[in-house]
């Protein structure tokens, strides 16, 4: 791979929002854009990642969005590279996505999840299927079937506010 | 009881021993958790760290895991104490400049210590001796599990549990692993190898974390990415990272030895000459040589000493251990001398390598016939 006419011996790969975006420089080019030079990095690129200050610039772009919890801003955000609360992953959500998808495998949590919310999580999952079945037995005129989809349905709604009352 | 009485003897922790503790000197897996819409530490002000810490520090006390277990408040460890905490590797360097507001619980076996408002609310570690990511794991996800019963975490089902720094979402796991790698240092090999690590998404980082240099030929290397892969996908492959890191390490070793011996026999000789007669020494020199002195003994140069002594010597030759065993403040040039005054004793017994070369007796490559 060659930059002008000198071969190219730094690489960057940057991803922007679902576009991936790759530079070849020769070492000259790299110089003069700072890209060999720490200094010329972004703090946010040393703390999260190289390509992270252009999402982080995105993050943190538009009007002053507070968090109604905590009172932090997306200023504050793009000082300290750290949020001020749980809630502020909702207050900056919009912002905050391609930022995680450039640092992360993935978007969505796939790993542990505390039991209680797992729990409630089985039953809502249980509970939409036993609706629906309920739904095509009600249609089958199968009211046998669906009286006794009901009691379930019944059962598991207990269960669920009975959690719920443990939880809180 | 203060945490000097505490903490066991390093004698006595140098002797740990796991499975490939040749190349990995320990293991950490480590979970980061907040308590739900309580701002995080580094934004909370004093007095909502206070009120979070009297919820926490309870909590972690009464783990069955943490029976007996030293738990104080930063505040009331003095500089040196949480110095040494650091060299033990037992807490952050972030967290030794903490005070008022955070907290540390550690057990008696020095296996789990927990954090209390370091960069999260809560900081938990699980460490072990050697190669042993999955058993830190299971010893950590326990505690955690224990501990959600009685904490409110900040979770979603969508992005998992919610961290201070947006690095540390969804799983909050940081899988790593202590590594000595001098043969790949003097292979120059060692840069090579960080490049591909890196581009495994994995991190390479010096001896106390982030931002440090690789002091003592000490490497640390950890999972960066914690959101979208499950935690024992995670630690499943960064071991098998590291056992291909263990295999490039003996290669570098077996191959010096094959094509350079002179050069590290020359090395290993002159570590052990200025550890066992200088008269000052400064303790990243000590570090540098120590390392080049573990590798004699991983070679069989030194049959009078063994692994533990130096990783003893890594430890007690550090200046906040150092300045422990006197009353007054000592300036760095008198640690110094009684760093070199404490390595001269303590390799008084240790005779001077002796160098086997392969297949040949030692020596081989100076003679003519």
């Amino acid at each position: 791979m060659f930059c002008k006419q000198n071969p190219a011996k730094v690489h960057l790969t940057q991803i922007v929002g679902d576009k991936m975006q790759k530079v070849d420089l020769c070492e000259e080019c790299a110089k003069q854009k700072g890209v060999n030079d720490d200094a010329g990095f972004s703090l946010a690129d040393l703390l999260l990642g190289l390509g992270a200050s252009h999402e982080l610039a995105q993050a943190t772009a538009g009007e002053d969005v507070k968090c109604p919890n905590c009172g932090f801003t997306q200023a504050d955000f793009k000082k300290a590279g750290r949020l001020g609360c749980s809630q502020c992953y909702a207050t900056f959500a919009e912002g905050l996505e391609g930022l995680l998808k450039s640092m992360h495998k993935g978007t969505k949590h796939v790993g542990k999840t505390p039991v209680a919310l797992r729990q409630t999580r089985d039953l809502t999952e249980r509970l939409k299927s036993l609706q629906k079945k309920l739904d095509r037995a009600v249609t089958a005129e199968d009211f046998e079937q669906a009286a006794s989809l009901r009691d379930e349905i019944k059962v598991t709604k207990d269960q669920m506010t009975q959690l719920a009352r443990i939880e809180s | 009881m203060n945490i000097h009485e505490f903490l066991s003897p390093p004698v006595e922790s140098a002797r740990r021993t796991g499975p490939h503790d040749r190349i990995v000197m320990s293991s950490r897996v480590r979970l980061a958790r907040n308590l739900r819409d309580t701002a995080f530490p580094g934004w909370a002000k004093k007095a909502e760290r206070i009120k979070a810490l009297e919820t926490i520090r309870p909590a972690v006390e009464s783990l069955p895991q943490l029976v007996g277990a030293f738990s104080e408040t930063m505040d009331n460890l003095g500089p040196l104490d949480k110095q040494i905490l650091v060299e033990r590797h037992l807490i952050s360097r972030e967290h030794a400049a903490k005070s008022a507001g955070s907290g540390l619980v550690l057990n008696k076996e020095e296996s789990l210590c927990v954090m209390i408002n370091e960069e999260d609310h809560l900081r938990m570690q699980a460490l072990r001796p050697g190669l042993l990511l999955k058993q830190a794991w299971l010893a950590i996800d326990q505690v955690d599990s224990e501990l959600e019963r009685k904490l409110d975490y900040a979770f979603t089902s969508e992005l998992g549990y919610l961290t201070a720094c947006p690095t540390n979402l969804g799983t909050g796991i940081r899988v790593s692993a202590m590594l000595h790698l001098p043969g790949l240092v003097l292979a120059e090999q060692i840069n090579q190898i960080i490049q591909s690590v890196n581009k495994l998404g994995l991190a390479v980082r010096g001896l106390y974390g982030e931002g440090t240099e690789a002091l003592g030929n000490v490497f640390q290397v950890s999972n960066q990415m914690t959101l979208g892969e499950v935690e024992v996908d995670i630690v499943e492959r960064l071991n098998k990272v590291l056992l291909q890191i263990i295999e490039h390490e003996e290669n570098a070793r077996g191959m010096l030895l094959e094509k350079k011996p002179k050069i590290v026999f020359n090395f290993i000789g002159r570590a052990y000459g200025i550890l066992a007669n200088a008269h000052s020494i400064t303790s990243k020199e000590t570090m540098n040589q120590l390392s080049l002195m573990r590798l004699g003994i991983d070679l069989g140069e030194f049959p009078t000493a063994d692994r533990a002594l130096i990783d003893e010597l890594f430890v007690i030759t550090q200046p906040a251990h150092l300045q422990k065993k006197y009353t007054e403040k000592l300036s760095a040039e008198e640690r110094d001398v009684l760093r070199a005054d404490m390595l001269r004793e303590r390799l008084r017994n240790v005779r001077r390598p002796d160098p086997k070369m392969p297949g040949n007796g030692g020596g081989s490559l100076d003679k003519r016939n």
